[in-house]
């Protein structure tokens, strides 16, 4: 007997909800009898009037701009990741001689890097896809490249046998070998997108979520400032949703959704 | 100058070189194989052996004795480090791709259904036997597997995975099929079945196959001919002729014929294995 999806719904998701309801409850009244001060932490309500009342302006301009720079990013991450992994997977020499750069890309702390950025490229939208490339291209690179290095090998002899060219086994082994092990890269990487754009307004730019909020944060309007960061989160979860669903959609076989 | 070559009815062919008419589809001679130049223990040294087109060859021995190895030289995956592989009576420096193997595991993609599985080695034969994918839906059919066509192989059992292997390998259009321990993994009750199953298709195939097994009775029920290779790679190569008459059926097993045989070849390899 297959349950109502409503009933599944309720028992993936039920406590989640449950506990957000009460964590809500009880964050509304702490601040309404007083005991935080609201310029601290804002009400729930609050953050949602401002949520409201700004709407035109965060989700209309700031989000639009914030969605621009992770797209590109990410983009850009997934091109960039994807041509580096295949080449370190076909050449040792370049695995070796790139691999230290990829890890060492990662050592050096974005916010120190995010000033030259800004020296290079302005306040374009380019230094802020600099610093979301850079966040969101090692999840991509290292996970496709440990996917292509896991496909059997005795699928590969099977297919020698049967008169296959690399490209061959490549393109019919490999790469659907390697997907889900890409796709976990996608997800950790759509996700660092949001955090890399935020970081790239926040420390210069003129529009976007991330300088919005410091904005918002040195005028001490928490509540918009905690508006802001909901439509962050929000926007966090629902790209790595798309993902998930584009997962789904790819490498779920008939077979396993019964 | 190639050999002269005439084609027999029943698709095997007759050669002739240099006076000499052999008809073996597949000949190694004095082959040595070690997996490291230079290594002191060695894992194939100076086989040689032959087979003649249609012929049902069993390969049996202890594990570790190199069955494995010596399907992946003829496959062509491998290269001997001296002695003479000829396909067809001409020496065959690249063998990939024309002769069929099918390894011990069934290696079903698991992302393809069944047919598309099947049709794998014609997809990398780039179209070039383009009218086959019919007959393979009709093979679907033939091989038990006709409701599975559009079916993944982890919906299979172990048995139809099996045979949608099989016919994977049928499928390449190779006359030798090199088949490694395809029973091997199957249960004692399917395994039968499938033996049954082969030895009916064994008479319309018109294939030429070499086949490794453990199982002796499998051996004997299915071959012409049997190699026993030996534990030790210093010794040689036996050759065991099975005198049953074909057709065979899966009952000649309880037959005293096929018992004193199987006797016979047990014996055989008891004075090879020294325990």
């Amino acid at each position: 007997m297959r349950k109502p999806p409503f009933k599944k719904w309720l028992n993936n998701y039920g406590l989640f909800v449950l506990l957000l309801m009460l964590i809500l409850v009880a964050w509304e009244g702490i601040v309404r009898f007083g005991w935080v001060p609201a310029f601290i932490i804002p009400a729930p309500t609050s953050a949602a009037t401002a949520l409201i009342k700004d709407s035109h302006l965060l989700l209309g301009r700031h989000l639009l701009a914030t969605l621009r720079e992770v797209a590109l990013g990410f983009l850009l991450s997934t091109a960039v990741g994807v041509a580096l992994a295949i080449a370190m997977h076909s050449s040792r020499t370049l695995e070796k001689a790139l691999y230290p750069f990829i890890v060492i890309s990662q050592t050096i702390p974005l916010i120190t890097l995010s000033p030259i950025f800004i020296m290079w490229f302005g306040y374009t939208i380019w230094s802020k896809v600099a610093v979301v490339f850079l966040t969101a291209f090692f999840p991509i690179i290292v996970s496709t490249y440990d996917g292509l290095r896991k496909s059997d090998k005795e699928y590969s002899e099977l297919l020698l046998t049967m008169g296959a060219s690399s490209w061959d086994i490549f393109c019919k082994i490999k790469i659907p070998m390697a997907l889900p092990s890409f796709f976990s890269g996608l997800k950790l990487s759509i996700v660092y997108c949001v955090v890399g754009a935020t970081i790239g307004e926040w420390l210069g730019g003129n529009e976007g979520l991330g300088y919005y909020t410091r904005r918002m944060s040195s005028n001490l309007k928490t509540d918009s400032m905690f508006a802001s960061v909901m439509v962050l989160s929000l926007l966090g979860m629902l790209l790595f949703a798309a993902i998930v669903l584009l997962e789904k959609i790819l490498l779920t076989r008939r077979g396993r959704t019964k | 100058m190639g050999p002269a070559r005439f084609l027999s009815e029943t698709g095997g062919s007759l050669f002739v070189t240099g006076g000499l008419p052999i008809s073996a589809i597949i000949s190694l001679q004095q082959i040595n194989y070690s997996f490291a130049q230079g290594d002191k223990a060695p894992i194939i040294t100076d086989l040689s052996l032959d087979v003649r087109a249609g012929e049902f060859v069993s390969i049996i021995g202890v594990s570790g004795s190199g069955k494995s190895t010596l399907f992946k030289l003829i496959a062509g995956l491998l290269e001997p480090q001296s002695g003479e592989i000829r396909l067809n009576g001409n020496p065959a420096p690249k063998r990939l791709g024309k002769v069929a193997y099918m390894p011990q595991k069934d290696l079903l993609l698991p992302w393809r259904t069944v047919l598309d599985n099947c049709l794998l080695p014609l997809e990398l034969a780039r179209g070039k036997r383009r009218g086959d994918k019919a007959s393979i839906r009709d093979k679907l059919e033939r091989f038990g597997l006709g409701g599975y066509a559009d079916a993944y192989p982890d919906e299979l059992s172990g048995g139809m995975k099996q045979r949608a292997a099989f016919l994977r390998t049928l499928a390449s259009g190779q006359d030798l099929l090199l088949l490694d321990e395809p029973f091997g993994a199957l249960d004692a009750m399917t395994k039968r079945g499938m033996q049954r199953w082969l030895l009916a298709l064994w008479g319309e195939l018109n294939k030429t196959v070499l086949f490794i097994t453990h199982d002796l009775e499998e051996a004997i029920l299915l071959s012409d001919r049997i190699y026993i290779m030996p534990g030790n790679p210093t010794q040689a190569l036996q050759e065991w002729k099975v005198t049953l008459p074909r057709p065979r059926y899966y009952e000649m097993n309880y037959e005293p014929e096929l018992i004193m045989l199987r006797q016979d070849l047990e014996q055989q390899l008891h004075a090879q294995t020294t325990f």
